[in-house]
């Protein structure tokens, strides 16, 4: 089967060190939302995850891909600019998808008491991402935000297992949020 | 911009595997994070934790400042300095206002840093119970354990010696209530500082560890209620700038016990001299230099 070729990053240097600022702020400020330069591919997934997947994977980072963008389009892409090879979602070091399709996760790599680090990041796609959501408090976040979550429960489910949990960043379109397992979850 | 090396002197899957480092770290923090710590072109003991971070941090927007010691004209500095010139084409500056990444050894600005900034220390010995212990995979338990009686009996045994917690450097601190962390050899004068709007990460090049707090991030520095934690300072005002609450270095001046207190911090003392602040010492000591 003939699949046309998507692109990845024109200036592979500058455009993954761009996308890490705004990836490393995501994350070190839960609640806040950054935006992306999107690049010029068409994909089943949003530019945030494509910009995230082409910014921290690589053949040493398995992959899990979520049936529902599991599409041979995603993998000929994710072969050709980023080499990650595809596990189940135990073996997965970075998972793609819906929430609906990710979940639980109790399914991912938590890390261990001695090497928390050694847990999944899961890029949950969504159909939007806005703050109107949970309050979030703790590391990153000067006295409280706010941010709409796929499944509160479970995510305060994650955070109760701290240091120990996995890392999620949440795409729609070329925004990106974080939720890493140090943020507090509070139901309003 | 210099053509000869890939941006910010680092290959790409270098640069991701430590950026993915720096996510964990940030995701858990004052947990050690592993990383395949590459040789650089300087020695082990120069910065070469703090240079792999810097250089999976900088954008070619960026504007870097590097300090050692609170200087921006001492060896480690510019030569650290010079070689992101080089490879990455960044600006650079002494100013802490105007600087987006800081690389530091050993100090933290006076300036309060701000949300648009990051600091990255060089660290030496990441783990603050190695002396303690030096078996890694003790610290790594102890670390899993919350098991940090160890530190607390080296602090009590410090104040049933000395009469106090005679540590005045790398002062280890508590993060969110979870990890004791060793903040890198800054003097405990700058631990109040270590909760931060900035984004702070911390690398070990020979130790191979990285660490981080986000903004901020709680740190408290480990004490006892009946000895409670002092960041102190010499007793003296800058002779420079006059500044009475700032770090200060002692230099000697003579052969005959002459000395003199200044700001460890260049940028900060220049600035306050520059706004007309003047130390004891300021008039003669200038009118030698110039």
């Amino acid at each position: 089967m003939q699949i046309a070729a998507q692109r990845g990053f024109d200036m592979p240097a500058y455009d993954s060190a761009n996308a890490f600022r705004a990836a490393m702020s995501a994350i070190a400020r839960p609640g806040t939302i950054q935006t992306i330069a999107p690049i010029a591919a068409d994909l089943p997934f949003s530019q945030a995850a494509a910009v995230l997947l082409l910014t921290l994977c690589d053949h040493e980072t398995s992959l899990f891909l979520a049936p529902d963008l599991d599409t041979p389009e995603a993998r000929h892409w994710i072969a050709f600019h980023c080499g990650a090879p595809l596990a189940t979602k135990a073996d997965a070091m970075f998972a793609l998808g819906s929430w609906d399709a990710l979940a639980p996760l109790d399914d991912y790599a938590q890390g261990t008491p001695e090497y928390p680090d050694r847990s999944a990041t899961l890029i949950v796609e969504m159909p939007e991402i806005t703050q109107a959501g949970p309050r979030l408090t703790g590391p990153g976040i000067q006295t409280e935000a706010y941010l709409a979550l796929p499944d509160t429960a479970s995510l305060m489910a994650n955070h109760a297992k701290f240091p120990r949990g996995v890392d999620l960043f949440l795409t729609s379109g070329c925004q990106i949020a974080a939720l890493p397992r140090s943020t507090k979850i509070e139901v309003r | 911009m210099s053509q000869e090396y890939n941006f910010a002197y680092l290959d790409e899957q270098t640069k991701r595997m430590i950026r993915r480092a720096i996510l964990k770290g940030l995701a858990i923090p004052g947990y050690q994070v592993p990383f395949a710590s590459r040789e650089m072109p300087m020695p082990y003991g120069w910065g070469t934790g703090g240079v792999q971070v810097t250089a999976a941090c900088l954008t070619p927007a960026d504007t870097l400042k590097v300090i050692d010691q609170g200087a921006d004209d001492t060896t480690n500095a510019v030569s650290i300095r010079k070689f992101f010139e080089r490879t990455a084409g960044v600006a650079t500056t002494e100013s802490t206002r105007d600087a987006t990444v800081i690389q530091t050894r050993h100090r933290i600005p006076e300036e309060p840093l701000t949300e648009d900034q990051i600091l990255v220390y060089q660290v030496p010995i990441p783990e603050p119970l190695r002396f303690l212990e030096p078996r890694e995979t003790e610290t790594r338990v102890m670390h899993a354990l919350e098991d940090y009686g160890l530190m607390h009996v080296k602090l009590y045994e410090d104040i049933a010696r000395n009469g106090e917690i005679a540590t005045a450097y790398a002062y280890p601190v508590k993060v969110e209530e979870r990890y004791v962390m060793d903040p890198s050899p800054i003097p405990k004068f700058d631990n109040p500082r270590l909760e931060s709007a900035a984004i702070q990460l911390f690398g070990a090049g020979r130790e191979q560890r990285i660490y981080a707090l986000p903004p901020y991030t709680q740190v408290v520095s480990l004490d006892f209620e009946d000895h409670p934690f002092n960041p102190s300072k010499a007793d003296h005002p800058c002779a420079l700038c006059g500044a009475d609450h700032t770090y200060l270095d002692e230099v000697i001046t003579d052969d005959q016990g002459g000395r003199m207190f200044v700001c460890s911090d260049t940028d900060y003392c220049s600035r306050r001299q520059a706004d007309g602040h003047r130390g004891d010492m300021a008039p003669p000591v200038l009118e030698a230099l110039s």
